[in-house]
């Protein structure tokens, strides 16, 4: 049986990407930041699953306004890193996990959620940043990665409420699953930015502490926040932390009488580009 | 009976709804055509007569040539999709960003690494006055 063992939480700023392939890791602006992650690469070396399962956003890369899906899983064999402008980002190409994504695909549509079927996709920063964060620069990594892009560019995006459930038909999916998997499931975006208009440049600390407290002790209650908060008080493009909310939802303690999660790691930074970045690994017990 | 839209009170911000979506298709279609090489260099060999070949409206037109990302959101466009034109001129996502906000590239900067605009002051239209 597969089992989801921890979740990581990460901002995703494209800037973090190209500071790392720059190699300017070392630089006064970014030392702080990546000192902060230097205890979650050694986590993730000790603890590394078989399956990541990864959610982010597409950053109108892959999806035009053509066509928006609110939620769409990748099932495909691989996916490339993405061309957004400045050419692709030398990082490894992403091994998908066909089997396991279309099991929960399955699971996951009969449990009530129409999720958007993806066969083939560039995956941009939203999901590459975090990989690299987390592991650094390898020759490939280390395990088949399942993206699940979710819309928060244009609104309205999913209530945090519909985020959460989503999370705990996830973990009932993977659970389903014959095969004896380690599967992590990572929530990324935020925390608190703007990126538009006069106002661009917010940053509000206190709402991101009281974000990273609350995910971590009362999620339930976090998942009623309504959009217009995380907006106002945090940035128009914060809300991308709604996705946070799926992976909290797939840890055991969104089930009655589940066990709440070890906290691993715990790091905050301001600012890297436009973003205050927000940090956290939760391990089942 | 009209939709609930609570954020429109936010200041100096615009919340890429299905409205502006609507408003700004071509605009943001446009963008999104400048994540292709072919594309990019024709659109700088001749930004003009590339623009035409997209039905946008003349102030969106004059937006992307003034390089004018408020007037440009505006008209409709959505950041992400805006970034792409940004990327095409090999100007960074804070340069972007900061370009909105009538500061200079320096203070926006330094404004950032001091912690960013404070929240104080900037949450609703009525607070900010």
């Amino acid at each position: 049986m597969a089992r989801i063992s921890a979740s990581v939480y990460t901002s995703h700023v494209p800037a973090i990407g190209a500071a790392i392939d720059l190699g300017k890791t070392a630089e006064p602006y970014w030392a702080p930041l990546f000192a902060g992650y230097e205890p979650s690469k050694a986590w993730l070396k000790a603890n590394t699953p078989d399956v990541i399962f990864l959610v982010f956003n597409d950053h109108a890369t892959a999806f035009s306004l053509e066509i928006v899906p609110t939620f769409a899983i990748g099932v495909a064999a691989q996916y490339l890193p993405a061309d957004e402008g400045y050419g692709a980002r030398p990082v490894p190409k992403v091994i998908g996990h066909p089997e396991l994504a279309s099991h929960i695909a399955q699971s996951v549509i009969q449990d009530d959620f129409d999720l958007t079927i993806v066969n083939r996709m560039d995956v941009d920063h939203g999901l590459t940043v975090p990989l690299s964060l987390m592991c650094g620069q390898p020759a490939a990594w280390p395990c088949p990665v399942i993206p699940f892009a979710v819309n928060v560019v244009l609104y309205p995006v999913p209530s945090g409420n519909r985020c959460f459930q989503l999370g705990r038909a996830i973990r009932k999916a993977v659970a389903s699953y014959d095969q004896n998997l380690r599967v992590q499931i990572w929530g990324t975006g935020g925390m608190s930015h703007q990126l538009h208009g006069p106002r661009a440049g917010l940053i509000n600390r206190e709402f991101d502490h009281a974000f990273l407290d609350q995910l971590i002790a009362d999620p339930a209650g976090l998942a009623r926040k309504p959009h217009v908060e995380y907006m106002r008080e945090a940035g128009a493009e914060a809300v991308e932390l709604v996705m946070w909310l799926i992976a909290r939802g797939a840890m055991d303690d969104a089930e009655p009488g589940g066990e709440a999660p070890h906290v691993r790691h715990r790091f905050y930074h301001v600012p890297a580009s436009n973003t205050a970045v927000g940090h956290l690994i939760l391990e089942n017990r | 009976m009209a939709l609930d839209k609570p954020y429109l009170d936010i200041p100096g911000t615009t919340i890429f709804d299905l409205d502006e979506s609507r408003k700004g298709y071509w605009l943001n279609q446009f963008c999104m055509s400048l994540m292709k090489a072919e594309n990019r260099a024709r659109y700088k060999a001749n930004e003009c007569a590339y623009l035409e070949e997209w039905p946008m409206t003349e102030e969106q037109k004059q937006a992307v040539m003034a390089r004018d990302l408020n007037r440009c959101v505006a008209s409709g466009g959505n950041i992400y999709f805006l970034g792409k034109i940004g990327a095409a001129d090999g100007r960074s996502f804070q340069y972007m960003a900061g370009s909105m906000t009538g500061m200079s590239e320096e203070a926006y900067r330094k404004m950032m690494i001091d912690g960013g605009r404070s929240i104080e002051g900037n949450r609703t239209i009525v607070e900010k006055k």
